[in-house]
Parts: C-alpha cells; sequence; structure tokens
C-alpha cells in the first residue's frame, strides 16, 4: 500500500504550494500517472479520501483528487525516433522489432495543477 | 477561485534525498545495489552467497530493511560483514531518508560495494528512487514461471534478474523457456542469473556481473 506514502506526497506538496500562494482552501488536484508505474488509482483516492481529513492536510478536507492516466510510448532509435504507444508486454518497435526503445511516457508520477480559494 | 499549474513530480522530497545519497556515493567511490523480491525469495541467502563470493575482492556492508526485526541483520553480521538494520514499521518500502540515516551509520569511504535488502514486496519498492546504482530483483523458482505477468513493474526497473532456487526446478512446474521469454518483453536489457544460493549453483556468473559494475564505480 504504498499510495499511502504517495498520497502523502501529494497532499504535502499541494498544501505548501496553495499556502505560498495565499490560498486557505484546495478544491481540486489534479494528477498524471503513468501507466507504467505501480500506481493503483482505487489504492489512492482510499488513501485521499482517509488523509485529507488529518490536521495537517486540513485545508484539503473537501478537495477531490483528479487523475490522468498517461498510456505508455516509447521512440524506437533505429526507425529515425519515432514514437510509437504500448502496453507492458509489447514495448517493441511496432515497425523493426527493436526491444531496445527509449521510454518517452508512461512513468508519470506528477501534480498537474491545483484549484483553490 | 484560483489555480496553480505545478508540474511537480509527485516524489520529489524523496528524489531530492536520492540525489543526496548519489552524491554521497560517488565522493566514497562505493557502489549500490537496491536488491528486491518477495518475502522468502532468498534475498538474505543471495546476499550471502554474494558475500563469499566477492568478499576478499571488494569491502562489503549491508544494509537491511525489514517491517520488524533484526533477524537478517544478525544473520549477516555472524559472517563479519557491517550489518544496518532498518525497521520501516510497517511500511512497505524503503526510502531514501532511510537510506541516509542508515548510511550514515556506516563507514562508507572504506567500503567498495553496499547491498540494500529491501522490504520483501513485489510492487511497492519499484516507485523509490534510493540513490542507488543499480536494482535487481530475484525471483525463486517455487513463485512460479508467471510472476513476471502478474508485477510487471519490478521486471521492467530491474537491470538484472536473479533467478534463485534453480536446484528446486524438478519439483515445481516452472516454464523457464516462458519465463525468459516474457522478462524480454518487458526488459530486453536485463540479463537473468539462474542461482542456487544455498547450493552455490551459478553464483559466480552473478557475482562477475556484479563485480563489473563494482570496478566501473571505482574507475569513475
Amino acid at each position: 500500500m504504498h499510495e499511502m506514502g504517495i498520497t502523502q506526497g501529494i497532499l504535502a506538496a499541494s498544501v505548501d504550494a496553495v499556502k505560498g500562494e495565499g490560498g486557505t482552501r484546495i478544491n481540486e488536484i489534479r494528477i498524471s500517472v503513468g501507466e507504467m508505474t505501480e500506481v493503483v488509482e482505487d489504492a489512492l483516492q482510499f488513501a485521499f479520501e482517509a488523509l485529507r481529513a488529518e490536521p495537517d492536510y486540513a485545508m484539503a478536507a473537501g478537495a477531490v483528487l483528479l487523475v490522468t492516466h498517461v498510456p505508455a510510448s516509447s521512440a524506437c532509435p533505429t526507425c529515425d525516433g519515432e514514437v510509437f504507444e504500448h502496453g507492458r508486454f509489447d514495448g517493441q518497435c511496432p515497425k523493426c522489432g527493436n526491444p531496445f526503445v527509449e521510454p518517452r511516457s508512461g512513468h508519470e508520477l506528477r501534480i498537474d495543477s491545483i484549484d483553490f480559494d | 477561485m484560483a489555480e496553480i499549474d505545478l508540474s511537480r513530480p509527485i516524489l520529489d522530497r524523496n528524489e531530492e534525498l536520492a540525489a543526496g545519497n548519489r552524491a554521497l556515493f560517488a565522493e566514497a567511490g562505493v557502489f549500490v545495489l537496491d536488491l528486491m523480491a518477495s518475502p522468502g525469495a532468498g534475498k538474505t541467502s543471495t546476499i550471502l552467497a554474494t558475500i563469499a563470493a566477492l568478499r576478499d575482492r571488494y569491502r562489503i556492508a549491508v544494509i537491511e530493511g525489514d517491517i520488524a526485526s533484526r533477524v537478517d541483520a544478525e544473520k549477516i553480521s555472524a559472517h563479519g560483514i557491517p550489518a544496518v538494520q532498518i525497521n520501516t514499521g510497517g511500511a512497505c518500502h524503503l526510502e531514501s531518508d532511510m537510506i541516509r540515516r542508515a548510511v550514515d551509520a556506516l563507514p562508507l569511504d572504506e567500503l567498495d560495494l553496499v547491498i540494500i535488502e529491501n522490504v520483501g514486496n513485489l510492487v511497492c519498492p519499484t516507485e523509490f528512487d534510493l540513490g542507488e546504482h543499480a536494482k535487481v530483483m530475484i525471483l525463486s523458482v517455487p513463485e512460479g514461471h508467471d510472476k513476471p505477468y502478474k508485477y510487471p513493474g519490478i521486471f521492467q526497473i530491474a537491470e538484472a534478474v536473479v533467478l534463485n532456487k534453480v536446484d528446486t526446478m524438478p519439483v515445481f512446474d516452472f516454464d523457464e523457456a516462458e519465463f525468459r521469454t516474457v522478462v524480454g518483453k518487458l526488459n530486453a536489457r536485463a540479463p537473468i542469473f539462474p542461482i542456487s544460493a544455498t547450493k552455490g549453483d551459478g553464483v559466480d556468473a552473478w557475482a562477475e556481473w556484479l563485480a563489473g559494475r563494482v570496478d566501473a564505480v571505482k574507475r569513475a
């Protein structure tokens, strides 16, 4: 259940950022989670609901967590760096079959933006 | 109502501390290995076999991560190797600040290789950079050849895969060819080292790979 630690990271960083802007209440936190990470959205939402009530994160007590899933993509060095999307088990270049490709997306764990008052 | 565009990594605090660890390791010229596996795959036995193979060539220390207890650190210490125990108190993985505190208890300048035994878990340790040079995972034969289908992330992030307990292959329904095919699809770069940590089979090839990495850091 490493989603608990990840959610603490989301809440702590968001509270810091919003305090820095002079805000007092967080309405929505938007994050991106890559498809190649080991993060489960249900567990993230569960941890978020449990943790947002903690005194340290009081300004996020009514906040919503919005998750955007980012598909995995890689670039093939032998096909002029052409980028292709793929799943967990088919990361080989669809044109030449090269398995030694360079990951471009899919490993994100990022806070994109925060909506606050 | 207002909005901030943050575009900030969620784990940036851990990543900053990992960068600090990396700088410490570079300054000391010590190679750091993060060893991950499920409970019972043979992490401690593999570490002991690795120590036996390399202790004449390198000065080695071990950082033992566990939810509770000191049993693994005691096993390592019994072989005359410095071992620091980290108890996570329930956390399913190690983080950079824990490694930093453990490293402060080690004579880093007098070491060539530090092996971190992560908490037994095939999921959580994959997301956390500790500042290590390489993450390596161990799968054991009794766990089954289908594990890469169930836990692909750890196979994708590992720089090498150790397949332990190969001496039990005749007893279990483990399809090594299929295992190699699926690991190849997930991570074409990772070599696979079949070993029996307790019997010693295959340990030399694994230890030579590791020695190559340690030497590269010492030369740098």
